[in-house]
């Protein structure tokens, strides 16, 4: 890896990560990847989030659905830990909570293959620093 | 502000997006850019802009920020130090772990801004060593930082140089204050000293030294991305920004929030929290910790900044937030903060080492129900002299709960030495477990379950417990089928 030199180079960074994020997200449905993370902070882990995150690998393996999973920091639901947010291409990013791995596999029968919502749905319930502007 | 959404992430704004073991996913979300921006502007142009924004210490103080960093600034020395405070130690808190855990690039990006600032060239993150995955994700960090030369010689090709490294604590809570964390990190004992000096002016080997806390360093890159301007149309008139908390105890959603100062607990507890679990009535909320106090349903719309929650009787402290219902014993909650108090108190100074204990066996004689009036009279004036004659703020700020609890639940505190009572039927010495004789039908499950042989009576005759053998376990309570039993 180059070392970083200038803001220019901060942005390049930045621009390749997202055009290749772009890709996955919004590319032709038969192109796109299905994006899962799974909240992996100690908490979710104490809660089985590890377990979770195996299962969804092996199972979306073994239906071969092209998906990336990742890892992410905490959340803050921990009320409904395990977390994970789901991203079908096309489509807005959907937080399930309380996924065992019973629930994983009714997301990925019911969500991820037939585009039902199931389980429960953790509404938005903040602003980010995009969204917030000046009154 | 939409009415609907109620929080506003900023310190937490990677926390659940990014992967916090990837630098790129940082840098996507515009990542070390504030760093950039901070190295093409003077130190003291950042520093002007850190005041402007008006962001105080959240670590519980609230000193300002900008002012912190300018003290440290004026102080010239060969090496100064920039530390990040991680030693969270409240009981219930989690706001730095998570965003160590979900996040670790933002503090490390912020660290590097504070030592261009200061002039330090090295930065310490003081971690105790129970956060084992925040360590591990905070190390890989550093690594993918070093080799993109955002930590290291000539950051961003400038003539700045910068690097951190961990120090781990082994989990006092004492070394959250600045100069018994710095005396940890030396390798002494973890003991407060009086200040002045000021860390600023003498703090790691004597080199003047700024310490922040994570949430602090949280803010940083978005203070200089967004403007101070930005920063500072959040919040109240003296508090500006957001505050994450940990909302937890007797709350339908237990969580990290992230809410602008001004929010009102109620919005906080009802709106956000999703109210009290089982239907139960709120009885209080405690904020502050082990420092602060309990707040009640007269503070519910009161908003949420330093200032007004010292005017309460409490104060912010790093963040904890626990809520409790009709069922919680005040007297039990002082005793358990008091417990903690005396386990972590580090014994340097008398009115903390032994007052502290003798608090906690007045409140223990409570609970068992042998206490007295005079009692209370006692804990009152013994807990101002604590607060008065203690070295460091853990002493300084002990009392809160016991004080805070007899201010606002004093017919508690007085129906346990009077009446012998426990209101919230918490205190098991106050309560008896007891069989009415006209709902018993005799089926003896209650004499087999209990462990102590404590309940007796023929076979569909009407049971009777012996007071004098009874543990107050609860079994044959939970047990009955009939609702023969009673708590008195």
């Amino acid at each position: 890896m180059a070392k970083v030199k200038s803001l220019d180079d901060l942005k390049k960074i930045k621009e390749e990560f997202l055009s290749k994020e772009e890709l996955q997200k919004n590319g032709d449905k038969s192109l796109g990847i299905v994006q899962i993370k799974v909240a992996m902070a100690t908490c979710g882990i104490a809660s089985g989030a590890k377990k979770t995150m195996d299962y969804l690998i092996n199972e979306l393996d073994n239906r071969a659905i092209d998906a990336v999973v990742t890892q992410t920091g905490c959340m803050g639901y921990c009320y409904a830990e395990p977390t994970i947010e789901v991203t079908l291409p096309g489509k807005e990013p959907v937080v399930f909570g309380y996924v065992d791995e019973k629930r994983a596999g009714d997301i990925i029968e019911k969500y991820i293959q037939g585009g039902e919502l199931v389980g429960d749905v953790i509404p938005v319930n903040y602003e980010t620093i995009e969204e917030h502007n000046i009154e | 502000m939409a009415k609907d959404k109620k929080q506003i992430r900023i310190a937490l704004r990677n926390c659940g997006f990014i992967n916090p073991e990837n630098i790129d996913e940082y840098i996507a979300r515009d990542g070390y850019q504030a760093l950039g921006k901070a190295l093409e502007m003077t130190p003291e142009e950042v520093i002007d802009e850190i005041k402007k924004s008006g962001l105080r210490g959240r670590g519980g103080g609230g000193f300002p920020t900008g002012l912190k960093w300018e003290l440290t600034r004026k102080v010239e020395a060969e090496q100064k130090y920039v530390v990040c405070n991680a030693d969270e130690g409240d009981p219930g808190a989690f706001m730095d772990r998570s965003i160590l855990e979900g996040d670790p690039h933002t503090v490390l990006e912020a660290m590097a801004i504070n030592g261009y600032c200061t002039g330090a060239s090295k930065g310490l993150i003081y971690i105790r060593a129970e956060y084992p995955l925040a360590i591990e994700r905070l190390k890989i960090a550093i690594g993918q930082a070093r080799e993109y030369g955002l930590l290291g010689d000539k950051i961003f090709g400038k003539d700045f140089s910068f690097d951190i490294e961990l120090r781990y604590g082994a989990g006092a809570f004492v070394c959250g204050e600045e100069t018994a964390l710095i005396h940890s990190m030396e390798g002494l004992r973890g003991e407060p000293t009086v200040k002045p000096p000021f860390p600023s002016e003498s703090g790691y080997k004597g080199a003047p030294t700024n310490v922040n806390n994570v949430e602090t360093y949280a803010n940083i890159p978005v203070i200089l991305l967004k403007g101070s301007g930005w920063f500072a149309s959040i919040g109240t008139e003296k508090s500006k920004g957001t505050k994450v908390f940990a909302l937890a105890g007797k709350v339908n959603n237990v969580g990290l929030i992230e809410v602008p100062m001004g929010t009102t607990l109620r919005e906080v507890i009802f709106d956000i929290g999703g109210g009290i679990k089982s239907g139960k009535k709120f009885k209080a909320v405690q904020t502050g910790g082990p420092s602060g106090g309990c707040l009640t349903e007269k503070h519910l719309d009161i908003p949420i900044d330093y200032d007004n929650l010292i005017a309460s009787g409490s104060m912010m402290g790093s963040g904890g937030m626990i809520v409790m219902d009709e069922d919680d014993c005040m007297v039990s909650v002082a005793k358990f903060y008091l417990d903690f108090t005396v386990e972590e108190s580090c014994g340097k100074c008398a009115p903390c080492r032994l007052g502290n204990k003798r608090l906690y066996e007045i409140l223990d004689t409570i609970t068992q129900g042998k206490g007295t009036e005079d009692d209370l009279f006692k804990l009152r004036n013994l807990g101002n002299v604590i607060k008065d004659t203690s070295l460091c703020g853990l002493g300084q700020t002990s009392p809160n709960p016991v004080l805070s609890t007899m201010e606002n639940f004093y017919d508690e505190y007085l129906a346990h030495v009077k009446d012998h009572k426990c209101p919230a039927g918490q205190c098991k010495a106050l309560m008896s477990y007891i069989i009415n004789p006209d709902a018993c039908v005799g089926c003896t499950l209650c004499a087999r379950v209990c462990p102590v042989d404590a309940i007796s009576g023929e076979k569909k005759m009407p049971h009777v417990i012996d007071q004098s053998i009874c543990i107050k376990c609860g079994a044959c309570f939970e047990k009955c089928k009939f609702g023969a039993i009673f708590i008195e």
